[in-house]
């Protein structure tokens, strides 16, 4: 009834070919749009930015990143957080030696050095498929981890071993480190996140998209079509490693500030990525965030939304319900539709295009 | 995307944020202190809460809080994650905390340079950053009674002590058993300094965090090197599995030393084979003092505690113990420098640079004996306290040294140095512009 094509007409192959061809999808994006950029930074308090928003957008980027790799070209992943963990080093070193130029390039930038390691260690993936590729890029994640404790040249000798976010400014504003306002973060934030949802969603929209499709699909058809799988798959690297290279600096740069990366970008982090875009929805970009939403903002909105609604649980007791609940719902989406969220918002979708009457 | 999903999102922005708000009521001084009860730490994180909160509890069920004013104290649960921590900080902030107490290195290096700008002051007690010892760079971070470099001097002193003095050091080796994480490496810098002025050699035993509750391996080169002296350094899970191993490859226990952290529960079960074993501490364990024993009679015995009764005055609880006390004792001092009943995060801070815990002051908190006297500065926020060695007795833990103060002239080089590096590294670090109170 609110939500139908009809009386749209298309008239033009642009038109027709649109990502969001309904009318009521681009009024809706508009309005989530609108909320991100004015009604959060105005409304919702430091809490709700630094420990419900921010995680979300950063893990939406890691998680759009790791789904171009094992959602639309079929290679899984276990090293996401050592790819995050190359771009936040990466990041450091370059302001570090160079301080004048500007943050928001050493971010954006920092995701090529994370392609090139990402593309070193998806060498393999032409031999290997499946479980094999998961267990090398495993050993990614471990070798990169090890390299972020025992290189003492990454974290500039610090005695800590940690990253320690410099101040760093964009006219004169501060965007990084302890006096940069969290409003200010979270519309960079923001801002880098829908721009490369963007660029994502041109990608695999397009040619490159198909090819990594037909990959997925069937690697030996996409070959007889002239698709040159070295080169494909090796894309398909570079780009999730960039994503999430640009993820990790901005995790460690612009939400955390500063970090103990051993810690940040241990395996664990991987393991839920992935959840992430299995929940959310392989092959999906609206599933990354909704897979996002779901692994990193729910505990958070548990654990201090419940007590905040007046039911009385605190500390390791709301820790632990959380274990529970969480467990819980991941079971129960996943009998309830195994192609993730993005499946049942699709479903969703579907239904409502002709609600109320079902024929 | 359609208007489902913006009213789903509108609904539960409103929702979220929402509960930001309550602020603490005026009539009380609120703590939000973090708490690790679940994952591979919370062998070292339940005593430490256990007796941050059965002390609070105590002040309020005897004295009705401090100077009046009822504590309301709440724990947040990190499981020792760095991120869950931000949250605890970002909670407490919001909730109006007087102090905020990370109990991770990671915590704490994440909440330093936001402390100035929130008006929070850091309690870090014997961890976290070495560096923030310097008052007149860290004005809002404080890391008493003793920095892990202290520790690391005193554990050379004691040895030093038992092999006939420094320059029998020379020929031997020393192992540093240690987690690979920032923590576990803090001492190095001052073993190495030392080993180059003592010639004595120094072998690294790093454990990466998750290989901590297996160690066999790493006691296997212990066995070969036949180090003549370890030194631990060790958290959670990684205490009792070092013990365990280093008794079963039957290295000498008497010649094995850990830094403050391991407690009963993380000997007990080697039991007899530990005997020897010995922990570099601040403050005595026991049952036998009256604070101790009130909680046991006002806290516990009145259901107000959870922890079980003869947990009371162990090692790690009777840390927990100590935290509380010094953030009581600043609640105090502030009172006393400000005039106010309920205080704020800046007037804990200048409590906390005014502190002065003396003997005497010891005696009337019912913990004679418990530990030296503490006393610290606007210069100063570490004291360097003195440290003894407790020794397992194969079913408890014997107090059988003097206490040794920490090598501070070899120390507080390294301490000016990092705070000087720290405000170069971090461009635009503000240098003090906080007034210094005079101690009451």
């Amino acid at each position: 009834m609110f939500y139908r094509d009809a009386g749209q007409y298309k008239s033009s192959y642009a038109a027709d070919r649109a990502v969001f061809p309904l009318r009521e999808d681009r009024i809706g994006l508009a309005v989530i749009l609108l909320v991100a950029f004015v009604a959060i930074p105005l409304f919702a308090g430091d809490f709700v930015i630094k420990t419900v928003m921010m995680p979300f957008l950063v893990f939406s980027l890691a998680a759009i990143g790791l789904n171009i790799l094992t959602g639309y070209t079929g290679l899984i992943s276990l090293g996401t957080a050592g790819f995050m963990g190359v771009g936040a080093y990466a990041c450091y070193k370059l302001t570090t030696y160079f301080p004048g130029v500007n943050i928001i390039v050493w971010i954006l930038a920092s995701g090529f050095f994370s392609a090139a390691v990402g593309v070193l260690f998806g060498l393999p993936s032409l031999r290997i498929k499946g479980f094999y590729l998961a267990v090398a890029t495993l050993a990614a994640q471990f070798f990169l981890q090890w390299c972020f404790i025992r290189i003492p040249w990454l974290y500039n000798y610090n005695t800590s071993g940690a990253i320690e976010v410099p101040t760093r400014t964009l006219f004169g504003v501060p965007i990084t480190g302890a006096t940069a306002a969290i409003e200010v973060r979270y519309l960079i934030l923001l801002s880098a996140v829908v721009l490369m949802t963007w660029l994502a969603s041109n990608l695999v929209h397009g040619r490159f998209g198909r090819m990594w499709m037909a990959v997925r699909d069937m690697d030996i058809a996409a070959e007889l079509m002239g698709i040159r799988l070295l080169h494909t798959k090796l894309l398909a690297f570079a780009v999730s490693s960039f994503y999430a290279g640009v993820a990790g600096a901005l995790l460690v740069f612009i939400w955390l500030g500063g970090a103990e990366a051993g810690d940040v970008f241990a395996i664990r982090q991987s393991f839920l990525i992935l959840f992430m875009i299995i929940i959310g929805g392989l092959g999906s970009l609206v599933g990354s965030f909704m897979g996002a939403a779901f692994i990193s903002a729910l505990p958070t909105i548990l654990k201090f939304g419940l007590p905040a609604m007046g039911i009385p649980i605190a500390g390791a007791t709301a820790e632990h319900l959380n274990f529970m609940v969480i467990g819980a719902l991941i079971i129960f989406f996943l009998i309830v539709e195994p192609h993730g969220l993005a499946r049942l918002w699709q479903i969703a979708k579907q239904k409502l295009r002709i609600w109320p009457f079902p024929y | 995307m359609t208007l489902k999903k913006t009213a789903l999102g509108l609904a539960l922005a409103g929702a979220i944020g929402g509960f930001a708000a309550p602020a603490a009521a005026q009539d009380q001084i609120y703590i939000n202190h973090n708490s690790y009860r679940t994952g591979p730490f919370s062998g070292s994180g339940i005593p430490i809460g256990d007796g941050v909160k059965d002390y609070f509890a105590l002040l309020n069920a005897r004295d009705g809080g401090i100077g009046g004013v009822k504590i309301a104290y709440e724990e947040c649960e990190t499981g020792y994650d760095t991120r869950k921590s931000v949250e605890c900080y970002e909670q407490a902030k919001s909730k109006g905390t007087v102090i905020y107490a990370p109990w991770s290195t990671g915590a704490a290096l994440a909440a330093i340079p936001r402390a100035h700008i929130d008006k929070i002051p850091i309690l870090s007690m014997a961890y976290g950053l070495s560096a923030s010892a310097s008052g007149q760079t860290f004005p809002w971070v404080f890391n008493p009674p003793v920095t892990y470099w202290d520790g690391a001097s005193v554990f050379l002193r004691y040895i030093a002590g038992r092999e006939g003095g420094f320059d029998k050091l020379k020929g031997k080796t020393i192992g540093l058993v240690h987690l690979d994480a920032p923590f576990g490496k803090e001492p190095i810098p001052v073993l190495e300094a030392f080993a180059k002025e003592h010639g004595f050699n120094l072998k690294l035993y790093p454990i990466a965090a998750s290989e901590m509750q297996n160690q066999s391996s790493t006691w296997l080169g212990i066995r070969r090197d036949r180090p003549d002296w370890i030194y631990m350094m060790g958290w959670g899970a990684m205490n009792p599995t070092g013990i365990r191993e280093a008794a079963r490859s039957g290295f000498p226990m008497d010649k094995f030393v850990s830094v403050w952290w391991p407690g009963e529960d993380d000997v007990r079960p080697v039991g007899a084979q530990a005997k020897g074993f010995k922990v570099l501490t601040w403050h005595q364990v026991g049952q036998t003092f009256p604070a101790m024993q009130e909680i046991q009679k006002l806290v516990i015995d009145k259901g107000l505690s959870q922890t079980p009764r003869d947990k009371v005055g162990e090692h790690i609880y009777g840390k927990g113990i100590y935290e509380a006390v010094m953030i009581s004792e600043a609640i105090r001092n502030a009172q006393k420098v400000t005039g106010k009943k309920v205080v704020n995060g800046e007037d804990v801070r200048r409590g906390l640079e005014t502190l002065d815990i003396t003997a005497e002051r010891w005696k009337e908190l019912g913990l004679e004996g418990f530990t030296s006297p503490l006393k610290l500065s606007c210069a100063d926020h570490n004291g360097a306290n003195p440290l003894f060695i407790l020794e397992w007795d194969g079913t408890k833990f014997v107090k059988t040294s003097d206490p040794m103060p920490p090598v501070r002239d070899k120390v507080q080089p390294l301490i000016d140095e990092a705070a000087k590096s720290y405000a170069t590294s971090n461009a635009g670090w503000p240098s003090r512009t906080e007034t210094c109170d005079k101690a009451s």
